[in-house]
């Protein structure tokens, strides 16, 4: 078995897929569609490549390092991660499963940037993570992370994040 | 002059206002009159702080001669810095604090949404990110602009004073020279003319909607761009860079 063999592409995803963000450790980085590429060159040296979500967001140090950790904890002997800003990250790049798996965790997810109303920052129509109620209203375009406005749901009454549309 | 001097410059001076915009808006940090606005004023500083680190970043590389975004952040001297004076007003009441995030936003906003159709494809690639965030702040600070002029006759009195103390300072956003000359020929920056009437625009109709009366056009500031600045600019930096001059190098 050669080098190539043992860090295979779909190797490389399964060990990203345990990469969490820091700050909502409910979903991967693969699910926050962060990473957008992973390459592999013959001496066996993985490249990730990410794009940040929010320009200032903390924890994008914390997930290139995360990724870094974990690719050589795995045996990958020389990992690079990259960041790129074109193309822009955007929230439509979070996966049916990473939006199935925020919404679990508390956090109402974004509605697509189809919805112009919502790119606007007026206000989309926003599901209650706790009760599932419609009937909600934003307090906040800002929230406990720069990707989150901050909501509250009129029929349970409980507080809650949402992430907000990029 | 030559290209990457001008280019040099041209990104150094928009990094210039991000930055000091977010120092100065990282005072509210733990101040905000409701926690709401604590935490919206947090999360622009980080929005400006980001993309100030880009522009710092792409400076240095432009430049080519090994300086960081840390050593042009960290270890530059006043006379050195670019930005316009506007952003180094100290904070003073919420309504200062707001009309002057929104004199600036308003200004942002068509700058980076110009900017994307930048020749500079790294300059194009950051207005991509920020043109969003960017949007977010308009609207921030238009809302409260409204509900402050169409508000109480304190909150009425308080904004319009803000305003008319702040206006003379909006001049030097829409100034330009040799640098802007040559890069806008180059098809990388924006004619500012354009970036002004987008400007004039939108201040008009939010002060018509927030009932707060435009200032006339009196003397404006200027000398920022060229590294003059007002007498506040020296404490900001004080605070902004001591830790790293107390102890250079340091890592953690």
């Amino acid at each position: 078995m050669n080098s190539t063999d043992d860090h295979s592409k779909a190797r490389i995803l399964e060990l990203l897929e345990r990469v969490k963000d820091p700050e909502v450790p409910a979903i991967s980085v693969l699910e926050l569609g962060v990473v957008h590429e992973v390459s592999i060159d013959p001496t066996g040296k993985v490249t990730v490549t990410i794009t940040p979500t929010y320009t200032g967001c903390p924890a994008m140090d914390v997930m290139a390092a995360d990724i870094k950790q974990e690719l050589l904890q795995a045996g990958i002997s020389e990992v690079e991660v990259k960041l790129v800003l074109s193309p822009a990250w955007t929230t439509d790049r979070i996966t049916e499963e990473g939006k199935r798996k925020l919404k679990e965790y508390g956090i109402a997810p974004p509605a697509t940037t189809a919805d112009i109303r919502a790119l606007k920052g007026e206000s989309p129509v926003v599901e209650c993570p706790q009760c599932g109620s419609k009937n909600t209203v934003m307090l906040s375009a800002f929230g406990s992370t720069a990707c989150k406005a901050l909501w509250k749901c009129n029929d349970c009454l409980e507080p809650f994040d949402q992430f907000k549309c990029l | 002059m030559s290209m990457s001097n001008a280019l040099f410059t041209y990104t150094l001076r928009r990094a210039d206002d991000l930055l000091i915009l977010s120092q100065r808006l990282g005072e509210w940090c733990g101040h905000g009159p409701v926690l709401e606005e604590d935490i919206a004023l947090t999360n622009r500083t980080l929005d400006h702080l980001g993309e100030a680190r880009n522009l710092l970043t792409y400076a240095g590389q432009v430049e080519g001669k090994g300086r960081s975004e840390d050593d042009l952040a960290y270890l530059r001297m006043e006379r050195e810095f670019t930005n316009v004076k506007l952003v180094e007003t100290p904070n003073g009441n919420y309504a200062h604090t707001l009309v002057r995030s929104f004199l600036f936003d308003a200004y942002h906003l068509p700058l980076m949404q110009a900017l994307l159709e930048s020749k500079d494809e790294q300059l194009a690639a950051i207005a991509g990110k920020a043109v969003k965030e960017a949007t977010y702040h308009l609207r921030h600070s238009s809302e409260w602009l409204i509900r402050f002029g169409d508000g109480t006759e304190e909150s009425h009195q308080r904004a319009q004073a803000a305003l008319d103390a702040i206006w003379t300072y909006t001049g030097e956003l829409f100034e330009t020279d040799a640098v802007d000359a040559e890069l806008v020929k180059a098809g990388i920056a924006p004619d500012i003319a354009s970036i002004q009437e987008a400007w004039s625009k939108t201040v008009d109709a939010v002060l018509a909607e927030a009932t707060l009366k435009r200032p006339e056009d009196g003397f404006m500031a200027t000398g920022g761009r060229n590294g003059l600045h007002t007498e506040q600019m020296g404490f900001l930096l004080a605070e902004m860079q001591h830790v790293t001059r107390a102890y250079p190098g340091a890592t953690w």
